[in-house]
């Protein structure tokens, strides 16, 4: 039990429920607060986990959308989500998860290169996202856009699925999958 | 009397020196003035003493008052402040024709000193002065750190002979903040503050999880969080942290170069219990090649708060708990500059 699937449970009724794992229990907090206060049709849940796998002896709804959150600015919260990657059932990555890096733009205080979280994206075959999470504005319309996400990866949206929006997003990167 | 109270009495009056005698007799008040002034001081301490004990015995002194005897000699000490100082600036004087010393008298026994320095042929520089904060009942003095690199042996000098001790030791404990290496040094950081309202921090703690408890956000992992409190808190514990800016590593490692024949570069890779450090060059090997003497490896952490700043990394998520123990000891081992030898 302690690989997390995204389709071992029944969904709830116009409930979305995405789980953020990240190191940076502040940063978590923050972005779950501004999801919240998205405009949002469907019923939002926000789990916050610091890495996985989860504690098994706790009832909880089906994950519908998986985002792991890494700190440019820690290398810790690099190897954390990789940690946690194993415990992670392979189909979440048919566009259930992806990846989100905050931090970015102050460089002199990054410790890990963006084109590491690139690459581990690639490998996953999962969006990558940039935001700044301490910015209220970027955080504000990263935690719309993860709305919408979670509303697709959910099925709340009639005609677009989780897979198919993977796709739309995939063409905008670059084609060549042998370029890892 | 007592055997053992006559004993002890004797005892404590060997302690005395010769020069305080009569001062220490005097503050006792036991003795009259007219059994003090059968006294000879110029007799061996030990007759001396006996005549004390005789003296104590024709008046029936009781434990108490050879107690009050010990308390009063604990009290006058052996530290007399005005000798010290004297004693300081002729030092300071002899080896430096031109100095400038001069002194203040604060709180808590502290001398605060402050030299100016020459040399035998120059006048004093009074705008790269040192100073120096001595706590007379305690083996420790404080000194700001001086450009004048070379006077720094004198002082130590001067200080030891002038504080009657045999040795100074420099302590690898280095901070802008004089309280804070008080509060190292005389092992006082540990104490809790929040006598007044007991209540307060509790209610603060409550109004924090209020804002968290939107019911539509749960936390997964809070028997982790709690457990990553507990261990912070059992280590850095309730109180403020001693402020300091910097710790800094000195390490020394054999170097272990290890070549793979297929690829050009040669990659020393470096594990101490602290951090993992690799180390590249290319063919040509640079400082890597053929290398006899150890690598030398200098770590600072520099924060305007070290201690408060390494007290939240496990809270915040930045790294595991419990914290390498090279930056828990800071306080408890009292220094701030480590050299470590990897054997």
């Amino acid at each position: 039990m302690s690989v997390l699937r995204p389709l071992d449970k029944l969904p709830g009724l116009n409930t979305a429920t995405v789980l953020l794992v990240g190191a940076d229990d502040a940063l978590l907090q923050r972005l779950a607060d501004s999801m919240l206060k998205t405009d949002c049709a469907s019923e939002l849940r926000v789990h916050l986990a610091r890495s996985l796998p989860l504690p098994s002896n706790v009832n909880r709804p089906r994950v519908d959308l998986l985002v792991f959150v890494i700190n440019l600015h820690s290398k810790y919260s690099l190897q954390s989500v990789e940690k946690s990657l194993h415990h992670v059932d392979a189909s979440f990555f048919l566009g259930k998860a992806c990846f989100l890096a905050t931090g970015a733009g102050r460089e002199n205080l990054c410790s890990v290169h963006r084109n590491t979280i690139v690459r581990l994206a690639r490998t996953y075959r999962s969006p990558v996202l940039f935001c700044d999470l301490e910015v209220e504005g970027s955080r504000a319309a990263m935690a719309q856009r993860l709305a919408r996400m979670l509303q697709i990866s959910a099925g709340h949206v009639p005609g677009v699925s989780a897979m198919s929006l993977l796709s739309l997003l995939r063409s905008s990167e670059s084609p060549s999958l042998e370029d890892l | 009397m007592d055997e053992t109270i006559a004993e002890f009495i004797r005892r404590t009056i060997l302690k005395i020196p010769m020069s305080e005698m009569m001062t220490v007799l005097e503050a006792w008040n036991f003795l009259s003035e007219s059994q003090l002034q059968t006294l000879n001081l110029r007799q061996r301490k030990d007759s001396l003493a006996q005549s004390v004990v005789l003296l104590c015995e024709e008046k029936c002194a009781s434990l108490s008052d050879a107690a009050l005897l010990d308390i009063v000699c604990e009290d006058l000490d052996l530290f007399d402040i005005e000798q010290f100082k004297s004693s300081f600036k002729k030092i300071l004087q002899r080896a430096l024709r031109n100095v400038t010393v001069s002194f203040r008298d604060a709180e808590e026994n502290a001398v605060w000193i402050r030299i100016a320095w020459g040399t035998q042929y120059t006048k004093p520089n009074q705008y790269k002065p040192t100073y120096v904060v001595y706590y007379s009942h305690t083996p420790y003095a404080f000194t700001s750190s001086s450009r004048l690199k070379s006077n720094i042996p004198l002082l130590g000098q001067a200080l030891t002979v002038a504080s009657k001790h045999h040795q100074i030791v420099k302590m690898d404990l280095r901070s802008r903040y004089l309280d804070s290496l008080k509060a190292i040094v005389f092992k006082q950081y540990n104490q809790n503050f929040e006598i007044h309202n007991p209540t307060a921090p509790l209610q603060e703690r409550s109004v924090g999880l209020d804002i968290n408890t939107d019911s539509r956000i749960i936390h997964e992992n809070a028997v982790e969080k709690d457990k990553v409190q507990r261990i912070t808190q059992e280590t850095f514990g309730d109180y403020p942290q001693p402020r300091l800016e910097f710790a800094q590593y000195k390490f020394w490692k054999a170097a272990m170069l290890t070549t793979t024949p297929q690829t050009p570069t040669q990659s020393l890779q470096f594990h101490n219990r602290f951090l993992e450090t690799k180390f590249k060059s290319d063919l040509n090997g640079g400082i890597l090649a053929d290398r006899e003497e150890p690598l030398r490896c200098l770590i600072k952490f520099s924060s305007p708060h070290l201690l408060e700043a390494l007290k939240s990394l496990a809270p915040a998520g930045i790294a595991d708990a419990p914290l390498s123990p090279l930056l828990t000891c800071i306080p408890s081992r009292g220094m701030n500059y480590f050299k470590i030898r990897d054997k």
